[in-house]
C-alpha cells in the first residue's frame, strides 16, 4: 500500500499559539561542563552510602593502627621517619586501592547498570566530559579519604614524636601517594568502562590492585629474573621508600647488609624503582589507562 | 529562526542477526507532534536511542536541526529535550537538585532556573516533591521528574520515547495533556508509541514503523481518508445474546448498513455504507427500536486502527 520511505508530510498541523518561552541559554564550553558536572557528581559522592563506607573505613584502620602502636609501643614511634614509613607508607597504597575501587569502578559501569547514564546522555554534552567530570568527582572524594588517614596517623604522630616532628619526607610521601591514587583511579575507571555491572568491575580492579600485581611481580622478578618496571607494584614502592630509613625500603638499587652481629650476616641487593622511575611508571599508568577508559567509553552503547 | 527539524538518512542498527532498523528514511520538518507508533520490538526506541547517540548505528546517519547527532552530539542535542526509557536519577539528588544539574549543563542562568524549574515541576504534578530525595520515589513519579527534565530548558525539538510508560491511567491522561499543551510552541515533538490511541489523541501526524520498517509518515487524517475511503463502523452492544438470524432478517436490512460482522455474543460491529452523522443518529434510534436488547451504541475505532492492525499484522 502506502509505503512511502522517504515520507515528507507537507501539512504542518497543530494549534500555534505563542511562541516559545525564550529561555536564554548558551551551552556552556567543555571545560565548562566538565566543572560543572564534577561538582553535582561530587555532592552526590558526599551523600552517598559509599562515602559513609569509605570514611568508616579509614577511620576503622586509623583506630586500630592507634590501638596497636599505643599498645605494643614498637620502637619506630622515637622515630618520625621510621614511624611515617612504617605506618603511611604501609597503610596508605591499601588507602588509595580501596578509594579506586569504591569510587572508581563503580563510576562508569553504575551508570549503566542503575539506568542513571540515560539521564545524562540524553543532555548535550560529550561523552569524554561525563568520563572526565566523573573522575575528577571519584578523584576528590578518594583524595578525602586519603588526608583523613594522614590527619589520623599525624594525629597520632604529634602525640608519640612531639607537635613539630613533621618529616618533609611525609610531603613528598603524599604527593607520591596522590599520583599512585590518579593511577589506580584511571584504571579503575578503564575497567569500569568495560563492564556493564559495577559488581565485576570492583572484583576485578579489587583482585588486580591488592593481589594481582603483587604475584605478577613476584613472577615476573623471581621466575623470570627482569625487573618489573611495568608492574604498579613495583612502582608504588617508592611511596613509602622516600620515608623509610631500612636500607632495603629505599629507593633505586643498591646493596644492603642484613642479618647477623659484626661478624656474620650478608649483602644483598635490592631493586626497588628510584623515586623517578617509580613517578613515571605511575604516570604512564594514568595516562594510558585514562586514555583508553576513555576510548572505550567513547564507543559505549547505551542499550 | 528556522523550523525545527529531525531526519533519518538510512539509519539502520543491528544487534547480532536482528535487524532492529532496516533503512530508516525520515525528515519532519516544523512545528507539529508526530506519533512513532509501532509494536513492541519494532525499532523505535532503537531509532530513538540513535537519534540521541546512546547507540551507534549500523549504517546511516541521524540528524536534528540539519546537526549530524553522530558527528557532534552535543550541538545536535543543544536544541533538545530527550526522554528515553526510563532513566534513573541519582538518588541522593532532590527533583530541584537533578533540574539543577540539567539546567547548569545546558547553561541556563540561575535566574532562568529558580523561575523555570518550580514552573517545570508544577507541571509535572510534582511541585510538593521538589525538594524530597528522588530515591524513594515510584517509577510513575521518577517519569515525571524526566518528563520535567526534557521540558525545562523549552527545547525546541522533543524526543519522547513511550513518554506514559509506567504511568497509572491518570498519570497517562495527565502527560498527554502536558504533550497536548507543548504543541503551542514553535516545537517539534517526536514521540514514539505502541499504544494507537494515544498517538492518534495526541499527534497531528504518524510515522508507522513495523519490524525495524518504516511503513509511512503522513498526517492522521490523511492516513484516515485514505485507508478507511470515509467509511465508518459502529460496534453495538447487546444485553442478551443474537443469533445470526435475527441480525440477519433485522438489523441488516436497516438502511445504510453495508455489512455486519460479529464480534462475540454480545456484540456486533456494523460497516456503514454512508457515514454520515445523520445517517448514524438515525441508525441509532432504529436499531435501539428493533427491540432486540441494543443497549450500547460506540462508533468502532478509527481507520488509522485499522491501517494498524493490518499493516502490522501483514508484517513486510
Ligand atoms: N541491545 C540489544 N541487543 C539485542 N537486540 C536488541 C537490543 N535492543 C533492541 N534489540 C532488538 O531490536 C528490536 C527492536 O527493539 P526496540 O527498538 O526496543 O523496539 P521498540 O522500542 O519498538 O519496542 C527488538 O527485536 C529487540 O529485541
Ligand atoms: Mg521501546
Amino acid at each position: 500500500m502506502v509505503a512511502n520511505p522517504v515520507a515528507s508530510s507537507s501539512v504542518a498541523a497543530g494549534p500555534q499559539g505563542g511562541g516559545r518561552t525564550a529561555i536564554a541559554a548558551t551551552l556552556p564550553g567543555t571545560l565548562d561542563q566538565i566543572v560543572r558536572l564534577t561538582r553535582f557528581q561530587f555532592r552526590d559522592y558526599l551523600r552517598s552510602r559509599r562515602f559513609i563506607l569509605m570514611f568508616a573505613i579509614v577511620g576503622v584502620i586509623g583506630l586500630i593502627l592507634t590501638s596497636v602502636v599505643g599498645y605494643f609501643r614498637p620502637a619506630f614511634i622515637s622515630d618520625p621517619l621510621a614511624f611515617y614509613g612504617s605506618l603511611w607508607g604501609g597503610g596508605v597504597p591499601f588507602v588509595v586501592v580501596l578509594a579506586a575501587v569504591i569510587y572508581g569502578a563503580d563510576a562508569i559501569a553504575g551508570e549503566f547498570q542503575n539506568k542513571t547514564g540515560y539521564f545524562l546522555m540524553g543532555l548535550p554534552i560529550r561523552r569524554i566530559t561525563v568520563y572526565t567530570g566523573k573522575f575528577i568527582a571519584a578523584f576528590l572524594a578518594s583524595l578525602a579519604a586519603v588526608a583523613l588517614f594522614a590527619a589520623i596517623l599525624v594525629a597520632n604522630g604529634a602525640y608519640y614524636l612531639g607537635g613539630n616532628a613533621l618529616p618533609w619526607q611525609l610531603g613528598e610521601s603524599f604527593i607520591l601517594a596522590v599520583v599512585y591514587l590518579l593511577a589506580v583511579l584511571a584504571a579503575a575507571m578503564m575497567f569500569s568502562s568495560m563492564f556493564k555491572t559495577s559488581s565485576y568491575a570492583t572484583l576485578l580492579v579489587a583482585l588486580l590492585f591488592l593481589i594481582g600485581f603483587s604475584l605478577l611481580q613476584a613472577v615476573v622478578s623471581g621466575l623470570a629474573n627482569i625487573t618489573p618496571w611495568f608492574v604498579i607494584t613495583y612502582a608504588n614502592t617508592i611511596i613509602g621508600g622516600v620515608l623509610s630509613n631500612s636500607c632495603e625500603n629505599q629507593p633505586g638499587m643498591h646493596t644492603c647488609k642484613v642479618g647477623g652481629g659484626p661478624g656474620g650476616g650478608f649483602s644483598i641487593t635490592v631493586n626497588n624503582a628510584t623515586i623517578p622511575e617509580g613517578a613515571a611508571i605511575m604516570i604512564a599508568y594514568f595516562l594510558l589507562t585514562a586514555v583508553a577508559g576513555i576510548f572505550l567509553f567513547e564507543r559505549e552503547e547505551f542499550s | 529562526m528556522t523550523s525545527p527539524s529531525i531526519r533519518a538518512e538510512g539509519l539502520t542498527k543491528r544487534f547480532g542477526p536482528t535487524l532492529a532498523l532496516d533503512r530508516l528514511d525520515l525528515k519532519i520538518e516544523g512545528s507539529k507532534c508526530v506519533g512513532f507508533l509501532g509494536p513492541n520490538g519494532a525499532g523505535k526506541t532503537t531509532a530513538l536511542k540513535m537519534f540521541t547517540d546512546m547507540i551507534f548505528p549500523t549504517a546511516g546517519e541521524a540528524f536534528l536541526n540539519e546537526v549530524s547527532v553522530q558527528k557532534d552530539r552535543k550541538r545536535a542535542l543543544a536544541a533538545c529535550g530527550v526522554l528515553i526509557e526510563t532513566p534513573e536519577i541519582y538518588p541522593s539528588l532532590t527533583p530541584t537538585e537533578a533540574l539543577q544539574m540539567v539546567g547548569k549543563l545546558r547553561g541556563l542562568s540561575d535566574a532562568a532556573l529558580a523561575d523555570r524549574i518550580p514552573g517545570v515541576l508544577a507541571e509535572v504534578k510534582m511541585g510538593e516533591w521538589a525538594n524530597k530525595k528522588v530515591g524513594k520515589f515510584s517509577k510513575g513519579m521518577k517519569q515525571r521528574i524526566n518528563i520535567a527534565a526534557a521540558l525545562l530548558p523549552d527545547p525546541e525539538i522533543l524526543l519522547l520515547d513511550e513518554p506514559t510508560t509506567g504511568l497509572d491511567p491518570r498519570g497517562m491522561a495527565e502527560v498527554r495533556d502536558i504533550i497536548r499543551g507543548l504543541k503551542r510552541g514553535q516545537r517539534l515533538i517526536f514521540m514514539s508509541s505502541h499504544l494507537l490511541a494515544e498517538v492518534s489523541d495526541v499527534c497531528d501526524e504518524v510515522a508507522l514503523l513495523n519490524r525495524g520498517k518504516l511503513l509511512f509518515y503522513d498526517t492522521i487524517s490523511n492516513v484516515s481518508t485514505q485507508f478507511a475511503r470515509g467509511q465508518r463502523a459502529i460496534d453495538v452492544g447487546f444485553s442478551r445474546p443474537i443469533d445470526d438470524a435475527t441480525l440477519g432478517t433485522k438489523l441488516a436490512q436497516l438502511t445504510g448498513i453495508a455489512s455486519w460482522e460479529r464480534m462475540d455474543p454480545l456484540r456486533v460491529r456494523l460497516k456503514l455504507s454512508g457515514g454520515t452523522d445523520g445517517s448514524i443518529e438515525r441508525l441509532f434510534s432504529e436499531v435501539a427500536g428493533l427491540g432486540v436488547g441494543a443497549v450500547r451504541f460506540q462508533e468502532s475505532a478509527s481507520a488509522l486502527e485499522e491501517v494498524y492492525m493490518t499493516q502490522v499484522e501483514r508484517g513486510d
